[in-house]
């Protein structure tokens, strides 16, 4: 039921022009196919009998609110549709409005939570104790924030519609976004307690998914599926049995997810040429060198040097130039490398960032300044809160401390 | 829908008497043109910089007047232009063309209806 979900409420919600009406109507005629679909079994298009039944229990509310003569516009728009649902269903089922749902969910007035939050509970179907449970919030807090999300749409009259080609590549950024931000909440989390958050990178893949089938050729698209596609194949690889945080140096290879890199792999290269691609398609490009290199000592660093560099001249930030640095170390050695590292440092931007220290701390113990080094793991330590990444730096300073002796 | 954009200067917008004013001015009558002649002006003012600004407080059913705007910020509130847009944004699109956001801001809050 939950793959109709955002596919009912995006046609509902063009109906009936409410997100809260839509809401309720569509979960009013869940409960009703809870009960129909138990005794009578799942109906041949259950798309189209959950939209036809949410249609009539809108109606339902409507004269139950008595509000029948004042709103009569509102009913006719709900009648009219019900004729064209016959040929609809003969034909390919119901018109596609997730996109303007989507849109309107990932609207820039909206905060960067809220558009999270609406679109993984409009269109992704979870319900508002589960995306509380993902994102540790008390549910409350996570139902206000739906709430004045919502009101917001409604009372500064967000439109529900996919914005015009002027305004569409701004727009399909602040979306992606989103979705990118879906996918690194599950992918950070690691742990058996995170399960719920875990299954965020899964619903992040399901959401870009979709906004592929719906906007094939919008390079950055495909660059983002392919860029989540290719990191979820290492997520066999990145836990051993015992729970603990593999690198990407240590993974065994052979766990990885084929199926899941050759999709990548075949995204990337549709999305079009490397020289014009946008910072998706790069990352995604710089994914793909590791997921076909034999191992990491073969993985074709220049080729990821190149690429960092093309991905800085577009998005210029001290991040990008911390991993570039990482391959740098593998071309050029670490003694070079740490000399950009302290250059990156010398920003003081990435002082908060744990990668930073943890890059610094392996750099330092690779030229033999153990004690730097250490001090190093030590700083990552105090800023990191995930327990497996928390016992693989405990790890890395064991092991150091013992090699010292 | 009727928006209420909000017009904050801050210290970099250019003030009278400097070389950029007269171009400033003349951008501002560009953009009250076009509001005008697509229909969805309803009105819009400049004000008096927040040097001439008066606050007054009713408590207790007295009244206290002092010197100076409500809040003493970086931005200052200088006009508005209350406009008629199909939607938010219609309404971000004139807030992006009004001379001042290069500078300052412009917040665009919706009009509430009584009903």
């Amino acid at each position: 039921m939950r793959n109709e979900w955002g596919r009912v409420l995006a046609a509902l919600i063009n109906v009936l022009g409410d997100f809260d009406k839509a809401e309720d109507a569509l979960q009013d005629a869940v409960v009703a196919a809870l009960k129909d679909w138990a005794a009578q079994g799942i109906p041949d298009n259950p798309r189209a009998w959950l939209l036809q039944v949410a249609r009539r229990k809108a109606i339902d509310r409507f004269r139950r609110e008595q509000i029948f003569e004042t709103r009569r516009t509102d009913l006719e728009q709900l009648y009219q549709p019900e004729q064209l649902d016959a040929e609809q269903v003969m034909g390919d089922g119901i018109p596609d409005e997730r996109l303007r749902l989507i849109f309107t969910c990932c609207h820039p007035a909206l905060s960067e939570q809220a558009q999270v939050a609406l679109t993984l509970r409009t269109l992704g179907g979870l319900t508002t104790t589960e995306l509380a449970r993902a994102y540790l919030i008390p549910e409350v807090t996570m139902a206000q924030r739906i709430v004045r999300a919502k009101r917001k749409i409604k009372a500064a009259n967000i439109p529900y519609r996919v914005p015009p080609p002027e305004r569409l590549t701004e727009r399909v950024g602040s979306v992606l976004s989103v979705i990118y931000l879906i996918f690194n909440e599950g992918y950070a989390a690691s742990s058996g307690q995170d399960l719920t958050r875990i299954a965020l990178s899964g619903e992040a893949i399901r959401l870009g998914e979709m906004l592929h089938a719906l906007m094939p050729r919008e390079p950055e698209v495909a660059g983002l599926l392919a860029l989540m596609l290719l990191h979820d194949s290492r997520k066999p690889a990145r836990i051993d049995e015992d729970g603990n945080f593999v690198a990407l140096e240590k993974q065994q290879r052979g766990l990885w997810n084929y199926e899941q890199i050759k999709a990548g792999l075949h995204l990337l290269e549709k999305a079009g040429p490397i020289e014009q691609a946008g910072p998706y398609q790069l990352q995604a490009a710089i994914s793909a060198v590791h997921a076909q290199a034999a191992d990491y000592q073969d993985t074709d660093w220049h080729r990821i040097i190149l690429l960092y560099d093309q991905l800085y001249a577009i998005q210029p930030s001290p991040v990008v130039k911390l991993n570039a640095v990482v391959a740098l170390s593998m071309v050029q050695g670490p003694a070079s490398a740490l000399e950009v590292l302290e250059r990156v440092e010398a920003e003081g931007k990435l002082d908060r960032y744990q990668p930073f220290h943890v890059v610094k701390a392996n750099l330092l113990k690779s030229v033999g300044q153990k004690q730097a080094a250490a001090e190093a793991y030590r700083l990552a330590l105090s800023i990191t809160h995930n327990r497996v990444e928390r016992d693989f730096l405990q790890h890395c300073l064991k092991e150091l401390e013992g090699c010292s002796k | 829908m009727q928006y209420m954009l909000l017009i904050y200067e801050d210290n970099t917008s250019p003030k009278p008497g400097s070389p950029e004013w007269e171009g400033y001015l003349k951008e501002y009558g560009v953009f009250t043109e076009e509001v005008k002649a697509k229909g969805v002006f309803i009105a819009g003012d400049a004000l008096q910089p927040v040097t001439t600004a008066t606050t007054v407080r009713v408590r207790g059913g007295k009244a206290a007047t002092t010197d100076g705007p409500f809040a003493e910020t970086k931005e200052m509130f200088a006009g508005y232009y209350l406009l008629d847009c199909k939607d938010l944004d219609e309404a971000i699109e004139y807030a992006e063309k009004i001379p001042s956001a290069k500078y300052g801001a412009v917040e665009v809050r919706p009009v509430m209806v009584f009903d």
